[in-house]
Order: structure tokens, then C-alpha cells, then sequence
């Protein structure tokens, strides 16, 4: 199961960075969320996946899941949610000001 | 009494709503702004003042025990960081008023402040590694509101650039904390470096150590990844630039610090050896960039590159006199940095420009000004007496000690070519003949030069008074030298 997890966050980070790399605002944008996601369903794995046991631990259980994942990825998902709307507004807002969403418009010479 | 350590991340915060909820009375929040920083400034100062004359405080949040709980460490190193942090803001803070336009203030410019400041805060003084992710997104959002503050065309396409980079490189610091948690089973920075030490630091270990050092290495701007700091840095009004520049790059630079210092200690051949070539390649090229432009804000964004270099330089020989040379640099680069940014602001402000081809003969309507930037440039330059000196002589006996000939080398070239850069400015803007055209009728600059001078005398302090600094310096880098001593703290063993 965690193999097969793995790969799919690889997959997802591939993804996300192809898009990444594009010119398009949308597109990138698109590219940072599947990042995102990747590296949360990483997170998950590396806690080990469904041990079936509640998150307790007492001397001498030997079975149970770990928690802090769940933390994490919690606060990491909130974090990445907030900046992809600030990211979606302000993307939004560059290509109106600069009329273009093509980021190789948006190099900016002044100072060369 | 632990509780005094949540306190430089409390306050801010709270000033921060608070300002926000006066947001359409700017004579009040400017009041609440300069009484809250403060404020912060005292609590700070209270703080340093116990952890040098005693010990450490850990703070172990709703009474849970150190590797299972989130802790804030305040050791030396951090809260030193903390009160450079507070004494910068409150130059910002007094700046702020005279620099911003009314509508910038009440876009919530005086809660966002707040809101960088509890990051930073936060940053220095958490020991989870997980935490320190959160409290870099604090003040990456905080960063993201300020940089666009204004919305001009220019401002939002270089933000936009700004917040992809630092999304990019925040995402690659959650994989790598994933990493460790995988490998080393905790996230707290104490104990991830005991198992770390009882494991020992096989390739997998390095190969996340190496990915820490590409995340912190994007945020502090080093080479070759600095291409984005430069131009987004002097987009935003200056007195956000300052902050930018004398804090968020710090942040970066201080978590390599710490996670090469504590954690990751056991292969110096591999990557403390690498530090060395990338701070020298850092100076190098940062030092080619301030050169290369006649924007004056350009110029001293540039020179933040440089700067972190010489800091990465003290941690890459890590040795007494490298790393007290770090630490030392690192306080008063913050200082100094806020300064000149604070100066140009004021030279572009009263030149109507910022470029410098168009401008010259300031000095006959602006003395004061130009020796303010005269005497900022030779203690960024390193001029005995100023601070500046103290920390390239500390960093320099560290780099001889270990024969890293070319690296010496390269620094002092490069601390020439800095005097230079800064130097351009004056000579340039400052002398030639007195314009009588009315260009430059006489502006106002009040309030304005307080600041400066205000930060300017504690770089002074910081190189006169090095006899009284330079011991408590080398008091952290014997502590940090000493992975055992901040285990030991933390975990109560």
C-alpha cells in the first residue's frame, strides 16, 4: 500500500511541476495545488498507512496509528488552501494590470 | 516564568488584530504601532537580558513533555535574533508613517507588519521542525500582503513571481520534514539530532540534509538561487523592503545555521565543504549584480547576496572564531541592511528618482543625508571602527585557521568591491555640481532621519563596544559548536 501511494505522489509531483513550468497563469497554478497534494500524500506515508488500530498508546500495545501525520498534513493543507486562493486572486489580478498571462511577458527589463 | 519565551510571538500578534480593528483611524493604529513595537522591544531585551545572565528557557506548550509536545526554545542564539528583530521593527515602525501613502496605511499595512514580525519571532525561537515550516508560512503571508500593498502593475508581476518561488520551495520543505519523519520517526529538532547522532548520518540522512539546505538556501538567497530576491525586493515601498531585507533572508540563513549546527554535524566533508564554494560563489556574484546597476535600491538588494554569503562562509569552516563571526554578522547585517535601505528610501524620495544617472549634487541640499549613507557604507564595508570590521575579522581568522586560502581571498575582494558599489551612490548622487534648475527644492525629511541615525548607533555600538559583545558571541558559537548542550536542555536527560 505505501508503494503504491509513494508512486502516486511521485506522479502527482510530476505532474505539478510539468505545469509548473508552463507559461500560463492558470496552469501554474493548477501545477502548485497537484504539488501540494503530492506532498501531503507523501506526509501520510511516511506514518505508515491503516494499521486498523485508534491512535493510543499505552504501555505494551504494540498496535496502533500513528497521529502526527494527521497533524501535519492538517495544518499543511489549511496553509496551502489559504495561498492557493491568494494565489488564484493575485494572478488574477497581475493579468489584468499587465494584460497577459504569459509569464514570459513578465520579465521585466528596466534595470538591465 | 518559561512563559516569558511566548511572548515576542504573542504580543505581535495581537497588536496585529488590534491595529487591524482601527484600520480606518491612522493617528491611532500609528500610536498602538510604535507603543506595541515598543513594547516587544522591552519584552525582547528582558528576554536576552536572562537567557545570557542564566540559562536557556524552554518553553514546553499545555504542559506537554519535550519530544511529544511543541516547544519554543529561547537558547542565545535565538533570542539574540529576537531582540535584532525588535530593534529593526522599531525603526520600521517610526519610518513607516512618513514613507507610506495614506492609502497603503489603511490597506492593513500596520497589521501585516505585525503579522511578519510574530513569523520572524516565531521562526527564531521554535525547536520543532515542523513548527518552524509553520512559522515560515506566518510570515510568508504576512510577506505576500505587504509586497502587493499598493498594486501597482510592476509590484504585482514581480509578487507573482515572488509567492510561486517561495509556494515552490515551502511545498519541497514539507516533503523534506516528511523525509525525516520517515527516517528518524520525530520532527522535534532536539531529537531528531540525538537519533540522528545514535543512528549516524548514512546517505539517505545527507540527501535530506541536502534537500533542508536547498529550501533554506532559496529563502536566505544564496547562489544560484537568488535570481528571484533582487528585483522583488525593491518593488514594494521601502520601508517594506527594509523588512524584507533585513529579515526574510535572515529567517533562511538562521535555519541553516541551526539545522548544520545541530543536527546535521557528522559528514562536515561533504557538506560544510560545499558551504565554502557557495558563500564565495554568493559574494561573488551578488557583489557582480550591485555593480551592475544604477537603480539604487537594486544596488542594496544586491548586497544582500553577499552578506548571507559571509555568513554561510563562518558556518562552512566551523570553528569558534567562523561561527562567531556568523553569529556576529548575522546581528549586524540585519541592522545595517534596514539602515541603507531606509537611506535610499530617502534618497529616492527626495531625488524623485532612483535612478542614478539622473541625479547629483544632493549634498549641497541634503549634508546630513549624505553622510548618514557615507558612514552606512563603510560599516557595511567592514571600516574599522564600525561592526562590520569585527565580524569579517572574526570570519577571516576562522577561514585562515583552517588554510581556506582562495576563500579569504575572494571575501576580502569582494568587501572592497561592496565599499565600492555602496560608494557609487555617494559619489554619484552626492557630489557634482549644485543643481540650480529647482530640482532638488529642499523636502521635507522629517522624521524620516531618525530611524536612521537611531539604527546607525547601534552599528556603531555594535563595533565600538565589541569588547563588552565579542565574548557573549563566543559564548554561542561554544554552545552551538555543541550539539550536546541544546539536547541536553530540551530533553532533560
Amino acid at each position: 500500500m505505501e508503494i503504491i501511494i509513494s508512486i502516486l505522489a511521485g506522479v502527482l509531483i510530476t505532474t505539478g511541476i510539468y505545469n509548473l513550468l508552463q507559461k500560463q497563469f492558470l496552469r501554474i497554478v493548477i501545477g502548485t495545488v497537484l504539488l501540494s497534494h503530492g506532498a501531503h500524500l507523501f506526509i501520510l506515508t511516511m506514518g505508515k498507512l491503516k494499521r486498523g488500530q485508534p491512535p493510543i498508546l499505552t504501555d505494551g500495545v504494540t498496535d496502533y496509528t500513528d497521529p502526527l501525520p494527521q497533524a501535519l498534513i492538517l495544518t499543511s493543507i489549511v496553509i496551502s488552501f489559504g495561498i492557493t486562493s491568494l494565489l488564484l486572486v493575485l494572478a488574477y489580478r497581475t493579468a489584468r494590470e499587465n494584460n497577459t498571462d504569459n509569464m514570459e511577458e513578465l520579465r521585466g527589463t528596466e534595470n538591465e | 516564568m518559561s512563559n516569558l519565551v511566548v511572548l515576542p510571538i504573542i504580543i505581535p500578534l495581537l497588536a496585529g488584530v488590534i491595529v487591524a480593528l482601527f484600520n480606518k483611524k491612522v493617528a491611532v493604529t500609528r500610536t498602538l504601532t510604535k507603543l506595541f513595537s515598543i513594547l516587544n522591544l522591552g519584552v525582547a531585551a528582558y528576554l536576552s537580558w536572562i537567557v545570557f545572565t542564566t540559562d536557556s528557557i524552554i518553553l514546553e506548550t499545555g504542559e506537554w513533555v519535550a519530544p511529544y509536545g511543541i516547544i519554543l526554545v529561547a537558547d542565545p542564539l535565538a533570542s539574540l535574533l529576537v531582540l535584532t528583530t525588535n530593534i529593526v521593527a522599531v525603526a520600521c515602525a517610526f519610518y513607516a508613517p512618513h514613507s507610506l501613502s495614506l492609502r497603503q496605511e489603511t490597506h492593513y499595512f500596520y497589521a501585516f507588519y505585525f503579522f511578519l514580525i510574530t513569523g520572524v519571532s516565531g521562526a527564531f525561537l521554535t525547536g520543532d521542525l515542523f513548527n518552524l515550516f509553520v512559522f515560515f508560512e506566518v510570515l510568508l503571508m504576512a510577506s505576500y500582503a505587504l509586497i502587493v500593498l499598493g498594486g501597482e502593475r510592476i509590484q504585482l508581476r514581480e509578487s507573482i513571481k515572488y509567492v510561486l518561488i517561495n509556494l515552490f520551495s515551502s511545498i519541497l520543505f514539507v516533503t523534506a520534514v516528511a523525509f525525516i519523519y520517515g527516517a528518524v520517526g520525530t520532527v522535534n529538532m532536539a531529537q531528531i539530532a540525538e537519533r540522528v547522532q545514535i543512528q549516524g548520518q548514512d546517505g539517505v540522512l545527507t540527501t535530506v540534509a541536502i534537500l533542508l539546505f536547498f529550501v533554506f538556501a532559496t529563502k536566505a538567497a544564496l547562489f544560484p538561487l537568488y535570481y528571484w530576491m533582487p528585483k522583488s525586493y525593491i518593488v514594494p515601498n521601502t520601508v517594506v523592503s527594509a523588512l524584507f531585507g533585513a529579515l526574510l533572508t535572515k529567517v533562511g540563513i538562521y535555519s541553516i545555521l541551526r539545522v548544520f549546527s545541530l543536527i546535521f554535524v557528522h559528514k562536515l566533508e561533504l557538506t560544510h565543504e560545499t558551504f565554502i564554494w557557495i558563500a564565495g560563489l554568493s559574494m561573488l556574484f551578488g557583489v557582480i549584480g550591485a555593480l551592475s546597476t544604477n537603480n539604487i535600491k537594486l544596488i542594496i538588494a544586491y548586497n544582500i547576496i553577499p552578506a548571507i554569503g559571509f555568513i554561510l562562509m563562518g558556518l562552512g569552516v566551523f570553528n569558534q572564531d567562523g561561527m562567531s563571526g556568523s553569529v556576529y554578522y548575522l546581528v549586524h547585517d540585519m541592522i545595517i541592511k534596514t539602515a541603507l535601505f531606509l537611506i535610499v528610501g530617502v534618497i529616492a524620495y527626495v531625488a524623485g528618482t532612483s535612478d542614478l544617472r539622473k541625479m547629483g549634487g544632493l549634498i549641497h541640499y541634503y549634508p546630513g543625508l549624505g553622510w548618514l549613507l557615507f558612514v552606512a557604507a563603510f560599516v557595511l564595508a567592514g571600516i574599522p571602527p564600525f561592526s562590520g570590521f569585527i565580524g569579517k575579522l572574526l570570519l577571516l581568522q576562522g577561514t585562515l585557521s583552517e588554510y581556506e586560502v582562495v576563500i579569504t581571498i575572494i571575501a576580502l575582494i569582494s568587501s572592497l568591491l561592496i565599499l565600492y558599489s555602496v560608494m557609487k551612490i555617494f559619489i554619484r548622487g552626492f557630489w557634482g555640481e549644485k543643481d540650480e534648475t529647482g530640482k532638488y527644492e529642499k523636502k521635507s525629511t522629517k522624521g524620516l532621519i531618525g530611524p536612521i541615525v537611531y539604527l546607525l548607533a547601534f552599528s556603531i555600538f555594535l563595533g565600538v563596544g565589541a569588547e563588552w559583545i565579542v565574548p557573549s558571541v563566543e559564548s554561542i558559537s561554544t554552545y552551538l559548536l555543541d550539539p550536546e548542550i541544546y539536547i541536553e536542555s530540551v530533553l532533560k536527560e
